[in-house]
């Protein structure tokens, strides 16, 4: 009776939104009579950051201090028509969409600036801090707070725009079954290391090594906060949970957090993790989504390190120690293919 | 079905208040005084969201009978911040991202908070250990972990 140390590598590309019928997302921007503006959508933020990248995407396309905008979300029945949050097309479709609503609300913006300052609104800038200015002359200048009273109150001008991003629908070609479901994916590559026992049929995952490729990273400490999270899942997939353990039987399925396990705080790997920034041609300022790709290499590098560590091959998730121990007994015990260290 | 009055100490401040005979400590405190912070997850024991203090114990709150607190003091995570000012450990939640959908964040919080009121320079086991009786879905816990022992190491701001 022994430990097995083994070693698995897979990669993976992960499709950004889907293909049901078009992939649309909406956005509205507006702003208020003092200056800071509202962006409503009716994507929903998890916790995965929706909100704060939005946010964003807003200030950096309308030219405002990120403090002067607010994100409003989540009321379908109020909101500008959104698919949802999932398909790892957050960042991707609404921040488009946000990027769309925004320029058009910074040119009325701008607009409306020009007019107080009697000048072109071609030869407008913004400074990012709340101020407008004529280019090259930054004392010819008007804050966006002055600006949008002054649409309000003065010019009856509404400071307002309309986003929307679409992935149209694609289409299967009969003849060659071709399509293009997707204009964007992200890419991941994952080296884990397992422990077997194979007296107990238990394998631990003792280290990850990982590279994640997200388009350009539009904020780095949730990007991070994704991948460390969703590899934790992916580990958690690949050796604890199911809710059919005998599928397609429905016998022992777990019914609460006693029987469905997880893998808590003490069972960590080391996870050590680089992105690669390759700004997406079609995303928000390069970006892509980290969302569900951030798992899925996980599960295939598990399975293959644990063919490397005992030679077995396990072909249905979760890697169980029940299914180690039967697959050690029916090839004759555990044949290492490379020991490690 | 009989009510009963409770008198009880919620955070430092004397409170009371009736509870429905059988009722759990968990819904007492949401429904019953109002404290929304200890979380319904699986009001069976097992997920941690719940997690209160009774006489500096940390206690699943869906687990104690209401009427057993008479006389007791109750900490939760709305007790934390004071006067607007936020607990170390909270700020160190937000500096090392430990939320993500935040669900399990004040059992988190009751629970690391009890732990270094005990112990002030926890190793990671005694860390992982303290919360071991808290679930999370999001985070992978690596954060969560890195935020106690950042507090604990007295640098709770980066």
């Amino acid at each position: 009776m022994a430990l097995h140390r083994g070693r698995g590598f897979a990669a993976i590309n992960y499709p950004i939104g889907m293909n049901l019928g078009g992939d649309p997302s909406q956005a509205l921007v507006h702003s208020n009579p003092d200056g800071k503006f509202t962006v409503a959508l009716s994507a929903i933020d998890l916790g995965q950051g929706m909100k704060s990248v939005t946010r964003q995407v807003a200030a950096e396309t309308l030219g405002v201090p990120l403090e002067d905008v607010y994100v409003d979300t989540a009321d379908s029945d109020t909101g500008p028509h959104d698919m949802g949050s999932f398909a790892s097309r957050g960042t991707h479709r609404m921040g488009n969409a946000v990027i769309r609503a925004a320029e058009e609300a910074r040119q009325v913006m701008l607009e409306a600036a020009a007019e107080e300052l009697e000048v072109d609104a071609a030869d407008l800038v913004t400074d990012g801090q709340g101020n407008i200015h004529v280019r090259g002359a930054p004392s010819r200048s008007i804050t966006t707070m002055a600006a949008a009273q002054a649409a309000q109150f003065r010019q009856g001008r509404t400071i307002a725009g309309r986003g929307i991003f679409l992935i149209p629908l694609s289409e299967v070609d009969p003849d060659t079954g071709e399509m293009s479901p997707v204009t964007t994916f992200a890419h991941a590559a994952m080296l884990v290391e397992v422990e077997g026992d194979d007296e107990t049929g238990e394998v631990a995952v003792t280290d990850m090594q990982s590279a994640y490729e997200v388009g350009r990273a539009l904020n780095p400490r949730l990007v991070e906060q994704q991948l460390r999270g969703g590899a934790w899942m992916g580990m958690s997939h690949a050796a604890w949970e199911t809710t059919e353990p005998y599928y397609p039987d429905r016998a022992h399925g777990p019914v609460d957090f006693n029987a469905y396990t997880l893998p808590g705080p003490g069972d960590l790997a080391p996870h050590h993790i680089s992105v690669l920034e390759r700004p997406a041609e079609d995303g928000p300022y390069g970006g892509k989504g980290p969302g569900e790709m951030c798992a899925n290499p996980v599960l295939p590098a598990v399975v293959n390190a644990v063919y490397d560590a005992v030679g077995l091959r396990i072909d249905e998730l979760p890697v169980t120690p029940e299914k180690v121990l039967r697959g050690l007994r029916a090839q004759g015990g555990a044949k290492p293919r490379r020991a490690l260290g | 079905m009989a009510r009963r009055p409770v008198n009880f100490t919620l955070n430092g401040s004397p409170r009371a208040a009736f509870a429905e005979e059988g009722q759990n400590l968990l819904e007492f405190l949401r429904r019953g005084v109002g404290d929304l912070t200890p979380k319904y997850g699986c009001g069976q024991g097992t997920c941690g969201a719940c997690t209160v203090t009774v006489n500096g114990r940390t206690q699943l709150a869906c687990l104690v009978l209401a009427e057993t607190v008479e006389g007791a003091e109750i900490g939760t995570a709305a007790g934390l911040a004071t006067s607007g000012t936020l607990d170390p450990l909270q700020e160190a939640f937000m500096d090392h991202f430990a939320a993500q959908c935040g669900y399990c964040t004040p059992g988190m919080l009751v629970s690391a908070r009890a732990l270094l009121d005990a112990n002030p320079r926890p190793t990671r086991e005694e860390v992982v250990e303290a919360i071991s009786g808290n679930l999370c879905r999001c985070t992978g816990y690596e954060p969560i972990i890195a935020a106690i022992l950042s507090v604990a190491e007295g640098r709770a701001r980066a």
